[in-house]
């Protein structure tokens, strides 16, 4: 498709696209299997309309606050499985891993016990032992070409195992730092939720109108100014939108920012740094990145070690929530729903495509099912097969979408 | 070319020898490539080709004889051995990342950053933009295209091009017009004679005799592990050439 290129358009071609220029582009993509984020808008939006016209209470500010809290930690978990699909691999541990993290928490917190330890050194140490976890298992894969499949399904059970031991006879722990429990139960009041807005909204713009302007000078092709202003105008407006219906009822939950704190940092370092170049590159194509001297087993170990943080931050935020710790953590739907989200939220199975938003937007979905179904007060077996039927739908997309890439490629 | 005072040859291999057990891949292979000129090597399968590039990439080590870079024997014990001397492989795969695009595939693995490991976009672009400019390469549409989205000639030119942006001095192509379509290889063809034009030494290992005659200043042929010899383009015939690469000189002598 691209050799059909009129030859005065060449490839130092600078100046400002046209908005028709990048809706063009953009559906040329599109028929060429690039979907980007349509198919995700489309479902948050189906699920909204679906829901809203079954109860009148989905689509209220108290239940939209309680959706950010459900969401949370299945999402920051699925931040880190987008690290490990990346690289073409799989990490079926993280539901357990995150349940250690759970327990790593609330025992370093205990009272009584020698390591009461401060919330926040709690959550770091739970963090750390998990991000252990993870490089422990991505360095069998990594040295010893173990398959992922087989190395983090046996860590998924040591896991589950180690639970069961340090979780002991009782069987649970209670927790009562403050710290901790703020993680998933502290409500920003409504000015700080302003604050946060206007905050946000002025860091995006600046990175936009920096980009554009940046680039300008260098004399490099820009997009088109207009476009970005109306990207951070309408990212912004969103912001805004989400901290004035969460302060119609208690006010922006603390995890939320959490959340998005996640997706922003992990976003940047896949886009904008050497190290997350270097994952997509191992992703596309393992044999050009290493020829290419790209270290591959250290970008397959810390790309390891990111999912067990992550699942360990999960942890933390999925123990604050329920005040204590007990021997259902880790297990559930919850590794299954942390793949569905990274998958949904567009990141290819087969390595190298997707991005880290991906996983909030995909938690998006799977937490706005699971509350929906909860509300309407459906049986568990709709929730299951919804969420199975959408995770389908997604990697079939995916499936079909990488088959047209290749085709329109060659 | 033969009338002037021939430069000494960039690179120069000489007696060299490589086994893998009891197969002898390379039995004392002469061979030399001169700057600005374009090399062409050619040889039936399992006449040593492949594993010529590959002990002078640093793939595999030389069990005898000895590679000279500008007339000073070296040692070449690793693809980073290679590199540091400005020798640079485009194998026959083009090692690209279909995912990235252009500009990223053209600094894979060398990207340019600040302290903090961020990557500096802006100057990778201009620098890729001026690389493929430089080599007329001008049917790319954007350079932030995915490479998954590039023709074979296309993507063999970003190959190319990344071999020479990093002021690399010898570039061996490995059958680049192989899998390509009759106007692809023209690029492709091109391309070369601009490489030989601008100074770099370049050796071309193809099959394809047409190809070879239309862009190569000399030719060497393997046969059997062996150099058969070294022809002048202007001097010999496509016909000259396959009696060498299927008899040997000897026997193309005898049968003449």
């Amino acid at each position: 498709m691209s050799t059909a290129a009129p030859p005065e358009v060449s490839a130092a071609a600078a100046g400002q696209a046209s908005i028709a220029d990048i809706a063009r582009a953009r559906w040329e993509a599109f028929k060429g299997g690039d979907v980007g984020s349509v198919p995700v808008i489309v479902g948050i939006i189906a699920i909204t309309l679906f829901f809203t016209a079954k109860t009148t209470i989905f689509f209220t500010a108290v239940n939209f606050s309680n959706l950010i809290g459900q969401m949370a930690g299945v999402t920051v978990i699925a931040v880190g499985i987008v690290f490990v699909l990346l690289i073409g691999e799989i990490d079926l541990s993280v539901g357990y891993v995150s349940g250690i993290g759970s327990v790593m928490v609330a025992e370093f917190q205990k009272s009584g016990s020698s390591h009461d330890y401060p919330g926040l050194v709690a959550i770091g140490l739970a963090i750390a032992v998990c991000a252990a976890i993870g490089a422990a298992q991505g360095s069998i894969i990594a040295f010893l070409g173990v398959p992922s499949f087989v190395v983090t399904l046996a860590g998924l059970l040591i896991a589950q195992g180690m639970i069961i031991y340090l979780l002991g006879t009782e069987g649970v722990i209670g927790i009562q730092d403050n710290q901790i429990l703020d993680v998933a139960n502290y409500v920003l009041t409504k000015n700080t939720g302003w604050i946060v807005a206007i905050v946000f909204t002025v860091v995006l713009a600046a990175g936009s109108l920096g980009t554009y302007f940046s680039r300008r000078r260098a004399g490099l092709p820009t997009g088109n100014l207009l476009l970005t202003i109306g990207r951070v105008v309408f990212y912004g407006g969103l912001t805004f939108a989400v901290v004035a219906i969460c302060n119609h009822s208690r006010g922006v939950p603390l995890v939320g920012l959490v959340v998005v704190f996640v997706v922003v940092l992990f976003s940047y370092l896949a886009g904008r740094t050497t190290f997350g170049r270097h994952v997509y590159a191992v992703g596309g194509n393992a044999e050009a990145a290493r020829r290419a001297g790209i270290n591959v087993k250290l970008i397959r170990i810390l790309c390891f070690t990111i999912s067990g943080a992550c699942a360990g931050l999960g942890g933390v935020i999925l123990a604050s929530r329920l005040n204590s710790v007990d021997l259902t953590f880790g297990g559930g739907t919850l590794l299954l729903d942390a793949i569905s989200a990274a998958v949904i939220g567009g990141v290819s199975l087969f390595g190298g495509r997707g991005r880290v938003s991906g996983a909030l937007f995909g938690g998006l979905i799977i937490g706005m099912i699971s509350n929906g179904t909860d509300l309407v007060g459906s049986a568990d077996w709709i929730k299951y097969v919804t969420t199975g039927t959408i995770l389908l739908a997604a990697v079939t997309l995916d499936t079909v979408a990488r088959r047209r890439q290749v085709a329109a490629g060659r | 070319m033969s009338a002037t005072p021939a430069p000494p040859p960039i690179l120069e291999l000489r007696e060299v020898v490589k086994n893998f057990g009891q197969v002898h891949a390379l039995r004392g292979v002469e061979f030399e490539v001169r700057a600005g000129e374009v090399m062409a090597l050619v040889g039936d399968n399992g006449a040593g080709k492949s594993t010529l590039i590959k002990c002078v990439a640093g793939i595999y080590s030389i069990d005898g004889g000895e590679i000279l870079f500008e007339g000073k024997p070296v040692s070449i014990s690793g693809p980073k051995d290679a590199a540091k001397l400005g020798i640079e492989v485009v194998y026959q795969d083009l090692a690209l990342c279909d995912n990235l695009d252009v500009v990223q595939n053209m600094y894979l693995g060398r990207e340019d950053h600040d302290a903090l490991y961020r990557l500096r976009e802006a100057p990778m672009e201009q620098k890729t933009a001026e690389t493929l400019a430089s080599l007329s390469v001008t049917t790319i549409r954007s350079v932030r295209q995915p490479v998954a989205t590039l023709s074979g000639g296309q993507r063999q030119s970003v190959a190319v091009a990344r071999a020479v942006m990093w002021n690399n001095r010898v570039v061996f192509l490995d059958e680049p017009t192989a899998a390509l379509g009759v106007a692809q290889t023209r690029q492709v063809l091109d391309l070369v004679k601009r490489l030989g034009e601008q100074g770099l030494a370049v050796v071309l290992v193809s099959h394809n005799l047409t190809d070879v005659f239309e862009v190569a200043d000399r030719i060497t042929v393997l046969r059997l592990g062996q150099d058969v010899g070294v022809y002048e383009k202007s001097a010999t015939s496509e016909q000259e050439i396959v009696q060498a690469i299927t008899f040997g000189k000897q026997d193309a002598e005898a049968s003449a």
